[in-house]
């Protein structure tokens, strides 16, 4: 009994630091929620002369998803490979939402330009999404590889493109432009890391939960409700 | 006590990144974006599940051993303390596993997964001189 008293303190001791661990755990959770409606932004501004974006999803659908993301981004790769078959399944191929994606490519990630070149490429064939999960889903294979356009042709070659217009378009480097007018749209708008979305007016920075971009949608559907 | 410690903060540590691993906190703090990086690995789970949730299961056991060996009727027994010792050892070898992958494979280094190796690495030293002071009292004795 002498020790079983002895120990009170370290047993408070250790509830402390585990109800102090818990609070952070719980207040990074919140702070996250907090971020997903912090900032309001001025509406798109749409130049319809110019590239818009790779889109999925209906044109009538209510509500537009905007995705300014970087293919080496393992944040980005974080949100398309765990949120990203959610938001397709349940609210893209219900028709509740637009996704739109636009290139933003980080300064220092090397292996970025040519990962969004070959989506680019593959979008001119209109496979542009199944390139993007490819992309994704192998991120852990090409990001760090120091011959990356061998293994992004190996995912053309998956994703069924004409390899031979493929091949000409990353030699030509077709869309540098159209892939630096996306980046340059994202300053525009305040997004300075990747993943940022748009969702309803609000730009919301990170890898959203499933949870996060429905409860963004909602309050979009929301508010244009009469 | 050291021990117990140790194992809290790394079932904590753990935890945090389990947590993030299956998606219930958005973002993960990281001075840079390694963390990411190696979560998202495919070394960041074997057989399906997530490399995470083994520091959980692994820290909470060896908490719970830690525990018990403070308990009056255990303290003075090496049991709880040989337990530990094989624990940890095994905690230090998949942690020198992964932070190998960390350095030579994924080329990205995540600060939690190395405070983890730190942890269990500490818990590993501390119970190895638990041991040896057990030694010394029962040699005394």
């Amino acid at each position: 009994m002498a020790q079983a008293r002895s120990l009170k303190p370290f047993y408070i001791g250790l509830g402390l630091i585990a109800a102090a661990g818990l609070a952070a755990i719980w207040m990074a959770r919140q702070s996250n929620a907090a971020r997903t409606a912090a900032r309001e932004v001025d509406p798109v501004p749409v130049n319809a002369a110019g590239f818009q974006g790779y889109v999925l999803g209906s044109d009538t659908a209510p509500v537009e998803i905007l995705e300014f993301a970087d293919f080496e981004c393992g944040a980005c790769g974080y949100f398309a490979v765990l949120s990203g078959p959610d938001v397709k399944s349940r609210l893209v191929n219900t028709g509740r939402v637009r996704w739109r994606f636009r290139d933003f490519p980080i300064d220092g990630h090397l292996n970025a330009p040519i990962a969004h070149q070959a989506a680019a490429c593959a979008g001119e064939q209109g496979r542009f999404w199944d390139m993007h999960d490819q992309i994704f889903f192998n991120q852990s294979g090409w990001a760090r590889d120091r011959r990356p356009a061998r293994r992004l042709k190996e995912y053309a070659r998956t994703v069924g493109l004409q390899m031979d217009q493929y091949d000409e378009c990353m030699e030509q480097q077709r869309h540098t432009a159209r892939i630096a007018a996306g980046k340059q749209e994202g300053l525009a708008l305040g997004v300075n890391s990747t993943p940022s979305f748009i969702i309803g007016g609000v730009l919301v920075i990170g890898a959203l939960p499933y949870d996060s971009v429905l409860a963004l949608v909602e309050r979009a559907e929301r508010a244009l409700q009469p | 006590m050291v021990g117990a410690t140790l194992a809290l903060v790394g079932l904590l540590v753990s935890l945090y990144l389990w947590l993030w691993k299956i998606g219930v906190l958005g973002s993960i703090v990281c001075f840079n974006d390694g963390c990411e990086t190696v979560q998202l690995s495919q070394h960041s789970e074997a057989f399906g599940i997530p490399v995470a949730f083994f520091g959980v299961a692994g820290y909470l056991v060896l908490l719970i051993v830690s525990l018990v060996g403070l308990q009056p009727r255990w303290a003075e027994r090496p049991e709880p303390t040989l337990a530990v010792v094989a624990g940890s050892a095994l905690g230090v070898a998949y942690s020198a596993y992964l932070t190998y992958l960390e350095a030579a494979v994924i080329h990205a280094w995540c600060q939690w997964c190395v405070i983890s190796a730190v942890i269990i690495t500490a818990i590993f030293v501390t119970a190895l001189a638990g041991l040896r002071n057990l030694r010394r009292s029962f040699r005394a004795a």
